[in-house]
């Protein structure tokens, strides 16, 4: 903005100038002098368009460049925010491997991510809490892989982009002896195994 | 508490301290609590001077833990050495052989029987050879003499040598194998550690940093298997005792494979595999890395966690076919599939971890009471469960190779470590002072060449 006005306030004063030698009446004998400084000061005022002009297209390029930096950033914040929104974990009622009602909406805004990133895969891992026989929450925590992976299946993503695992008990997320850390210890979690660099919002 | 059923007790005793013991075992089976007196007293001699000090401590607590004895601790120590034994002891110490009723059995046994012992042991150095005596309070003369030769004590094989000789004594006098000589496999913080099973040298067995669970001991002694998490799944591997060489076990590391368990002639190893279908059991030839064998179909029940009988005709595992996990058996091949310990529909809660007991009587494992976890013990004769532990959260019970000790991890001490209870005498000890350790297995005994004088 302030590179546009210069360059008018510019191109007004180059105009005031041609207009107060044309319409004077110059002696005759002062002639030859005032045409040199007529080319001079025509070359500064070429000058300084250019410099004018110079600058603009630089300004333009700046706001270019910053525009594109702006929307890569907003590309990346949307890719974070898919990318967590992915990993929200479900949870388990004690001994159980079913989908709660309120993990269903959970489950289907990954649906709708993995529809929107055909590239991605993911790896969904069964957790226990420690109330249970250790070794019977392994097939426990398989079961609640199997879970989250058939819903996603039967809303039409690829089994083939769901791998599954089971840890047990062996990893809790919360240390606690209490059903407050139980109940977040009875979990799926979801990891991108490939294909997530660039996520998409669906 | 278990019902006190200390018939004909005393009658077999008697017995026991006149010659064989076989029929002891059998005559005072299940469900017997001893009195205080009823086991036959046995007295460690005290010695000073010997340099032996650590041998006797160590045999007098293995006998202590065989649970087999009372053992009379002497009032005062060393300070009742009695003149009989510490004169003409020496010279015989000094490398004459003793033999039974040996010349030199100048034990003032009235007094020791007074004691209420019925056996007393002595034991000596000679050279490298530990001598150690059994003597037969009642008969008044000499039951054996052992010769053992002991690694030096820094030696890593001493200890088990000593447990060794605790064993030969324990059967010279009752004419039943021990289980000193034996050790425990189990987890702690996602690795695999042996201990002795009176509690000493414990040591990292597992070699990978990954994350382990489940060991189980081949019949050998010489191997055991575990489960580590890898890369998603769960491999099967097995590994020398000692040695440390792991190799995988074939096929694994497609799936989640957990829970493996060695046939008792070390051909099979059965295990879990947890695949989209769930788990379910098979078996493969770790002999010859061939022929996987699928044993369940669950379809929409889990079957987990195998135990071979000893004559590896069958396996009990876990199902859950009724709902919540239960106890189940069936032929090794997988036919004849049924439940092994009754429970009550709706009302007996999740039964899990079983394992055959070396004599193929029973089945221990534990079943969740009023929401926490208790020991149980099938009678597989008669198909009739009772319960063994009371005392806080009881879980993972494995057999120590007599068939009436078990190893199970207890919070009754207030965190999760390891006990041993002793099913004939209800007595209860911890294997560990420290917490977190879990998912026990008991080694069968483990044998080693030692030299002897029956």
């Amino acid at each position: 903005m302030k590179s546009v006005s210069l360059l008018l306030a510019l191109g007004l004063g180059a105009g005031m100038l041609a207009g107060s030698s044309c319409g004077k009446n110059p002696p005759p004998q002062t002639a030859a002098t005032p045409t040199v400084d007529t080319a001079a000061e025509n070359q500064r005022i070429r000058d300084s368009i250019d410099a004018a002009n110079r600058a603009a297209q630089e300004a333009a390029e700046r706001l270019r460049r910053q525009r594109e930096a702006d929307s890569a950033a907003a590309a990346a914040r949307s890719s974070d925010e898919v990318r967590s929104t992915l990993a929200a974990m479900i949870h388990f009622d004690y001994d159980k491997s079913n989908i709660r009602g309120d993990d269903m909406g959970v489950l289907d805004q990954k649906v709708a991510i993995l529809q929107a990133n055909p590239d991605l895969r993911i790896r969904i891992g069964g957790h226990c809490d420690e109330r249970g026989s250790d070794e019977y929450n392994l097939a426990l925590g398989n079961r609640r892989a199997q879970s989250a992976k058939q819903y996603l299946v039967s809303h039409g993503i690829d089994a083939g982009r769901i791998e599954t695992q089971s840890w047990g008990e062996e990893k809790p997320l919360v240390d606690g002896h209490d059903e407050s850390a139980w109940s977040q210890n009875r979990r799926d979690e979801f990891e991108v195994t490939g294909g997530g660099d660039n996520l998409r919002r669906p | 508490m278990l019902a006190l059923v200390a018939l004909s007790v005393i009658p077999s005793f008697r017995r026991l301290t006149a010659q064989d013991t076989s029929a002891i075992d059998r005559g005072v089976r299940i469900g017997i609590i001893y009195r205080p007196g009823v086991r036959p007293g046995l007295v460690m001699l005290p010695r000073t001077g010997q340099g032996l000090d650590s041998v006797r401590a160590i045999v007098a607590r293995d006998l202590d833990y065989s649970d087999h004895f009372e053992v009379i601790t002497l009032p005062g120590g060393d300070s009742i050495r009695l003149s009989s034994i510490t004169g003409p002891r020496r010279s015989s110490a000094g490398g004459t052989t003793a033999t039974r009723g040996g010349a030199q059995a100048s034990l003032n046994y009235p007094l020791y029987q007074a004691l209420g012992a019925d056996f007393a042991l002595d034991i000596t150095a000679a050279g490298d050879t530990a001598v150690a005596t059994l003597h037969d309070i009642a008969a008044a003369g000499i039951r054996r003499t052992l010769r053992v030769r002991l690694p030096r004590s820094s030696d890593p094989d001493f200890r088990q040598a000593v447990h060794r000789l605790a064993d030969q004594a324990l059967q010279a006098a009752i004419g039943t194998p021990g289980i000193a000589a034996t050790r425990i496999l189990f987890v702690k913080d996602g690795k695999v550690y042996q201990i002795d099973q009176d509690g000493a040298d414990q040591k990292l067995v597992s070699s990978s940093d990954r994350q382990a669970m489940s060991p189980a001991w081949a019949s050998d002694g010489r191997h055991f298997a575990y489960m580590e998490f890898q890369a998603g799944k769960g491999w099967l591997y097995l590994q020398e005792m000692g040695g440390g060489k792991r190799t995988p076990v074939s096929t694994t590391g497609s799936a989640l494979d957990f829970t493996p368990a060695f046939s008792p002639d070390g051909q099979t190893l059965a295990f879990s595999r947890a695949t989209e279908e769930g788990t379910d059991l098979y078996t493969i030839n770790i002999k010859n890395n061939c022929c996987l064998r699928r044993l369940t179909v669950g379809r929409f029940s889990d079957n987990l966690s195998p135990t071979f009988s000893p004559d590896g005709q069958r396996i009990a595992f876990v199902s859950t076919r009724p709902g919540l996990p239960q106890i189940y058996v069936m032929a090794a091949d997988g036919t004849d599939q049924q439940l092994f310990a009754p429970f009550d529909y709706g009302v007996t809660g999740s039964s899990n971890a079983p394992e055959w007991s070396p004599d193929g009587q029973s089945v221990a494992f534990h079943r969740d009471v009023a929401g926490t976890l208790q020991v149980f013990v099938l009678d597989v004769r008669t198909r009739t469960v009772r319960q063994l532990t009371s005392v806080g959260r009881n879980e993972d019970p494995t057999w120590a190779p007599d068939s009436r000790h078990l190893a199970f991890v207890s919070d009754r001490s207030g965190y999760r470590q390891l006990w041993i209870i002793d099913l004939d005498t209800g007595r209860i000890r911890p294997l560990l002072q420290q917490s977190g350790a879990r998912l026990p297995a008991w080694s069968p005994r483990l044998s080693e060449a030692t030299s002897s004088t029956p």
